[in-house]
C-alpha cells in the first residue's frame, strides 16, 4: 500500500475515533433541570449541596438572597472537586452521564451513572441492585451494592470492582485522543515537508520535543538515549496534557487526573519497571553486593532495596502532591467567597485565583519536566556500567 | 483517606490508556518526528560541512588563480623585456650596419676623387710641360734668330763645358 493511502487512512480512523467518544458522550449528557427534592433523604441532601455549591457567584448570590442558608462545608466541597465521580458535571444541573461498569462475582454490569439520578435513585442491574453512597466523612462517592429495602449489603458490595468510566478516566481518554490528534498530526507535517522548518503547532511543540531530547535524555542517558525517547516523550506530554487540562475550570478540562494517586502510580510503576528490566550488572551489585565491610550488609541490602521502590514513591507522590495542592490552592481561593458570604471578597480571591493559576500553569510544565527528568536519572542510574576499583564511593 | 488510594478501576483504564498511547505515538509520532528532526540535523550539518569543502575548494582554486595570474604576470613582463632587448639589438645592428655602409661609400667617394685629383694634376702637369716645352722653343728660336747671336751663345755655353 503506498504511504499517502496509508496516512491518510490513519488519520480518517482517527477522527472517527474522536467524533465517536464525543458523540458517545454527549449523547449521555442528560438535562436534568428538574427538580430535586430537598428533603428526601441525608444521602440526596448531601449530594444536593454538593450540586449547589457550583462556583459561580451568581448561584452563591442567588441562595444568599432567597434566604437558602446551608452550613458551608468547605472541605467538602475542595474534596468534591478533587475526587473522582461517576457523572462530569458540567453547569447547574447538567451532566454528562458517564457509562458504569462494574465486574461482579455474578458477570460484568455496564449501565449510564444517570441511572442513579445524582445519587437519588436507586438503580436495579442485572444481578444486584446498586445505589451511590457517600460515606460520612469521604468525598469520594461509591457505587454500594443495596437489598430491595435500600440497606447496604456490604458482603456483596465487597465482590463488586467498580470499572466505570469516571470523571477522571474520561479526561484521560480526552487528553490521550488530543494527544494523538495532535502529534500524529505533527508528524504527518513532518513527512509532507520533509525535512523543512516545521509549520503551525509543529513549531510549536518541536522546540519542546528538542527538549525533551537534548536537556532531558541525551544529558542522562549519553548515547542509550534514543531507546528511551518514546518512554519519556509520552510521560512528558502525558502529564503535561493532564496537567493543563486540570487547570480549565469548565467542561472539557476540570477533571484532577493527575492530582489523582492511582494515575501517577502508574506512571511512577512504568518508571520503575523501566528502569529495573534495563538494570545492568553493576546497578544490582550496588543493591546486593555494596561496597561496604560485609557485617555492614544485613543492614545495607535491605536500605537498597528500599532505596529501589522510594524512587518511584517520590514521582508518585510528588506529582500527586504538586498538582493536587494546586486545585486545592485555587478552590480555597474561591470558596472565600462562599465563607464570607460576600461577593466582594470575589475582588480579592478572583485575582488569586488568576494569579495561583498562572503559577499552575508553569507548575503543569515543571511538574511534567521534573517526572521525566527524574525517570531519565534513574534509568541512567539502571544503565550504569561497572567503573574501575577505586572509584567505588 | 482515600484521596491517597488507588483505585483499581482507574489503575486500570490509565494503565490501558497510557500503553495505547505509548504505542500509538511511538509508531505513528515519536519514530517519523524524532527520525525527521534527526534527519534535518544531518542535512544541515552535511550542508555546513558541504559549505566549508566548497570554502576551501573556493581558497585552493583561488589561490590556484593568483598563481597563475602572477605565472602570467612574470610570463608578459619576461616577453615585454625580450622583446624590448631585441628591439635595441636591432636598432643598433641596423645603426651600425648604416655607419659601415656610410664609411665605405664615403671611402669610396674620396677615393675616387683621389684618383681624379691625380689623373687632373698630372694632366695638368703634362699640360704644363707641353706649354713650357713649346713657350721655351718659341724663346728660344726668337733669342737664336740671327747668327751672331747663336755663335756667341754657342761659345758661351762652349766656355762652360770643360772637356775633360
Amino acid at each position: 500500500m503506498n504511504p499517502l493511502t496509508t496516512r491518510f487512512s490513519a488519520k480518517k480512523t482517527l477522527f472517527s475515533a474522536v467524533f465517536f467518544v464525543t458523540f458517545l458522550l454527549l449523547n449521555n449528557v442528560a438535562n436534568a433541570q428538574h427538580e430535586h427534592d430537598h428533603a428526601t433523604e441525608p444521602v440526596a441532601a448531601m449530594v444536593e449541596q454538593s450540586d449547589s455549591s457550583i462556583k459561580t457567584e451568581a448561584v452563591a448570590h442567588d441562595a444568599h438572597a432567597t434566604g437558602v442558608e446551608e452550613k458551608f462545608n468547605t472541605s467538602e466541597v475542595i474534596m468534591e472537586h478533587i475526587a473522582d465521580a461517576h457523572d462530569w458535571h458540567l453547569w447547574g444541573h447538567t451532566s454528562i452521564h458517564l457509562p458504569v461498569i462494574l465486574y461482579t462475582n455474578k458477570g460484568f454490569e455496564f449501565f449510564s451513572s444517570g441511572k442513579f439520578d445524582h445519587g437519588h435513585a436507586t438503580h436495579q442491574g442485572s444481578h444486584y441492585n446498586y445505589r451511590i453512597v457517600k460515606n460520612p466523612g469521604e468525598q469520594k462517592e461509591n457505587i454500594k451494592v443495596v437489598d430491595a429495602a435500600g440497606n447496604i449489603d456490604e458482603t456483596a458490595t465487597a465482590s463488586v470492582i467498580d470499572f466505570s468510566i469516571t470523571k477522571n478516566i474520561a479526561s484521560l481518554l480526552l487528553s490521550v485522543i488530543l494527544l494523538l490528534v495532535i502529534f500524529i498530526g505533527i508528524a504527518n507535517g513532518y513527512k509532507k515537508r520533509g525535512i523543512g522548518a516545521p509549520k503551525g503547532l509543529g513549531s510549536w511543540l518541536e522546540p519542546i520535543i528538542l527538549f525533551v531530547r537534548d536537556d532531558i535524555a541525551r544529558p542522562n542517558l549519553g548515547e542509550n538515549y534514543a531507546r528511551f525517547m518514546p518512554y519519556l516523550l509520552t510521560v512528558f506530554f502525558f502529564i503535561w496534557m493532564n496537567n493543563v487540562l486540570g487547570l480549565v475550570p469548565f467542561f472539557p478540562g476540570g477533571a484532577n487526573v493527575t492530582g489523582n494517586i492511582a494515575v501517577t502510580m502508574v506512571l511512577a510503576v512504568a518508571t520503575f519497571i523501566i528502569t529495573n528490566l534495563n538494570g545492568t550488572k553493576t546497578y544490582w551489585s550496588h543493591v546486593f553486593t555494596p561496597h561496604v565491610p560485609k557485617w555492614l550488609y544485613p543492614l545495607l541490602i535491605p536500605v537498597e532495596i528500599i532505596g529501589l521502590f522510594t524512587k518511584p514513591f517520590a514521582l508518585m507522590i510528588r506529582l500527586f502532591a504538586n498538582i493536587t495542592a494546586g486545585h486545592i490552592l485555587v478552590l480555597s481561593l474561591i470558596c472565600l467567597i462562599f465563607i464570607f458570604k460576600s461577593i466582594a471578597v470575589a475582588g480579592v480571591s478572583v485575582p488569586f485565583v488568576v494569579f495561583i493559576s498562572v503559577i499552575e500553569m508553569l507548575v503543569a510544565f515543571i511538574q511534567a519536566f521534573i517526572f521525566t527528568i527524574l525517570s531519565a536519572v534513574y534509568i541512567s542510574m539502571a544503565l550504569e556500567k561497572p567503573h574501575h576499583e577505586g572509584e567505588h564511593h | 483517606m482515600e484521596l491517597v488510594t488507588p483505585s483499581i478501576g482507574l489503575v486500570v483504564w490509565s494503565t490501558l490508556s497510557f500503553l495505547i498511547l505509548m504505542f500509538l505515538l511511538t509508531k505513528f509520532a515519536w519514530k517519523p518526528i524524532t527520525a525527521a528532526l534527526k534527519e534535518r540535523e544531518e542535512s544541515i550539518e552535511g550542508a555546513l560541512k558541504q559549505a566549508e569543502a566548497a570554502r576551501e575548494q573556493m581558497q585552493l582554486l583561488k589561490n590556484d588563480n593568483e598563481r597563475l595570474l602572477n605565472e602570467a604576470r612574470a610570463e608578459r613582463d619576461r616577453l615585454l623585456k625580450e622583446a624590448s632587448e631585441m628591439k635595441d639589438q636591432i636598432l643598433a645592428k641596423a645603426k651600425n650596419d648604416a655607419k659601415s655602409e656610410g664609411d665605405k661609400m664615403i671611402a669610396a667617394a674620396k677615393d675616387a676623387i683621389e684618383r681624379e685629383k691625380l689623373n687632373a694634376m698630372n694632366e695638368l702637369k703634362s699640360q704644363v710641360a707641353i706649354l713650357s716645352i713649346d713657350m721655351a722653343e718659341k724663346v728660344l728660336r726668337k733669342q737664336l734668330a740671327d747668327r751672331g747671336q747663336q755663335e756667341a751663345f754657342v761659345n758661351e755655353n762652349l766656355k762652360s763645358i770643360s772637356l775633360n
